[in-house]
């Protein structure tokens, strides 16, 4: 079983106009950094997005919009990145609003096998409209389909060749709901390490979610907001 | 009247020891500061942490452990951390016991406003719609009036809705309300603020009943 490549443009290829992607992270927190950037360099276009934000602008998904490679987000949280919001406004970008916990829970449906859920989140909200409505235990809910894609790309701080992986801190997040909702799943990881380094009992991601996995570099790991204490 | 910090304390005297807790982005956050002596509350949050610590010493800020507001946090010891569906689960399955957050509006049934301002700020909810549609118990913090003056305590929200008649308690720079059938039901006023004003700047049914006392904070 060996599922390394050698870089993010090698782990991309397949890609084409107007796929649906999954993208790990939370903010700028765990997401696939090296991906994002051949993507960027591939030029690829029209693609649908599904990420919980939409980075910032100079960076993270933000670095897609601005060439204009996005046609849709999916996302649950938009709010620090200008361009995205004109894009918005303007119609140029169209944009599915969902609430985080559903767009959690769509993409784990979509890995295990459950085509959709019934939760409470957004009844009686824009959310709801259009989507069927049922009384569970006296309390409404609304049907929210699972969501998958043609390619996962998450982050994670280590894997091995057979696609195991874990995570660190909470540059978990949505990685591992997205690693088994990719009918490709991209991992790439800090470090690759040996095939039994990684203690089987503290594995996150099995490897059976993941089809292709390489070492990135040269990682950013930008913070979006440096908050600090004093000594004192 | 109350500052942020204000609202904040009078907040924190909710906490019950045992608690996992959810604080919002904003004046909800700093609730953290003021948690009562004796009482041990675990804070939850929703991007998969559990036993979230104080904001790092400068220069021991960690890229890969931020909160939901996208600020560099601490891990106290206990805590945990885990991925987003675990998170949500913890909220929706209703083992968070307390979720504190902002609003734009709130109206008397209890619906909240906190979202999007149609054609003007669409940020997106965020995890706001599945808290309040699980969480047990609600607390809001919020102004009690815009920059204009005008109520955002209201017989109906204007603003597109985050969740129906979800709210249990609002506390303000200027009252603490409780949201029943009837309406708010004022139970406390902030110092210095009398009945009458808070009267003038209630849109909503507000329900007074013998002496309101002042808040301690």
């Amino acid at each position: 079983m060996n599922k390394l490549v050698t870089n993010a443009s090698e782990a991309i290829v397949g890609l084409k106009d107007g796929m649906t992607l999954m993208l790990g992270g939370f903010g700028l927190c765990g997401i696939p950094e090296n991906c994002i950037s051949a993507m960027v360099e591939l030029g690829v276009k029209d693609l649908v997005c599904i990420s919980n934000n939409a980075g910032v602008d100079d960076f993270g998904l933000g670095l897609l919009l601005q060439k204009r490679q996005i046609r849709k987000m999916i996302s649950s949280y938009v709010g620090e990145n200008d361009e995205f919001e004109r894009q918005m406004l303007s119609g140029e970008l169209e944009v599915d609003l969902i609430p985080q916990g559903s767009l959690a829970e769509r993409c784990r449906a979509g890995g295990a096998g459950i085509p959709a859920f019934f939760t409470p989140a957004g009844f009686g909200t824009e959310v709801a409209d259009g989507k069927e409505v049922r009384s569970f235990n006296g309390k409404p809910h609304i049907l929210e389909l699972a969501l998958t894609a043609d390619f996962a790309m998450i982050k994670a701080w280590k894997g091995d060749r057979y696609g195991n992986l874990i995570y660190k801190g909470t540059a978990r997040n949505f990685n591992p709901v997205m690693a088994m909702a990719g009918k490709i799943t991209i991992a790439e990881v800090e470090e690759i390490v040996e095939p039994g380094e990684l203690d089987p009992n503290f594995v996150h991601t099995p490897g059976v979610f993941v089809q292709r996995i390489f070492q990135g570099s040269n990682y950013e790991k930008r913070i979006e907001q440096r908050t600090v204490r004093s000594r004192s | 009247m109350l500052d942020r910090t204000g609202i904040a304390k009078r907040i924190a005297q909710e906490l019950q020891d045992g608690w996992y807790v959810n604080l919002g982005i904003g004046i909800p956050t700093l609730v953290a500061n003021y948690i009562p002596e004796g009482i041990n509350v675990e804070f939850q949050s929703e991007n998969g942490i559990l036993g979230m610590g104080p904001f790092p010493y400068e220069g021991e800020e960690d890229a890969d452990l931020i909160n939901a507001g996208k600020q560099t946090v601490t891990m106290l010891p206990g805590g945990s951390i885990f991925d987003s569906s675990t998170s949500f689960a913890m909220i929706r399955g209703q083992h968070v016991q307390l979720t504190v957050l902002g609003a734009m509006e709130v109206a008397e049934n209890g619906d909240i406003a906190n979202w999007k301002i149609p054609g003007r700020m669409v940020k997106g909810m965020g995890g706001a719609m599945d808290l309040v549609a699980s969480a047990e118990n609600i607390i809001v913090a919020m102004q009690h009036t815009n920059r204009k003056g005008e109520s955002k305590i209201l017989k109906k929200c204007t603003l597109p809705l985050t969740g129906v008649g979800c709210v249990k308690k609002i506390v303000t720079n200027m009252a603490v309300l409780e949201v029943t059938d009837q309406g708010f039901l004022l139970l406390e006023r902030a110092p210095g603020v009398s009945v009458e004003d808070i009267k003038n700047a209630t849109a909503g049914r507000l329900i007074v009943e013998g002496d309101i006392p002042e808040m301690v904070v």
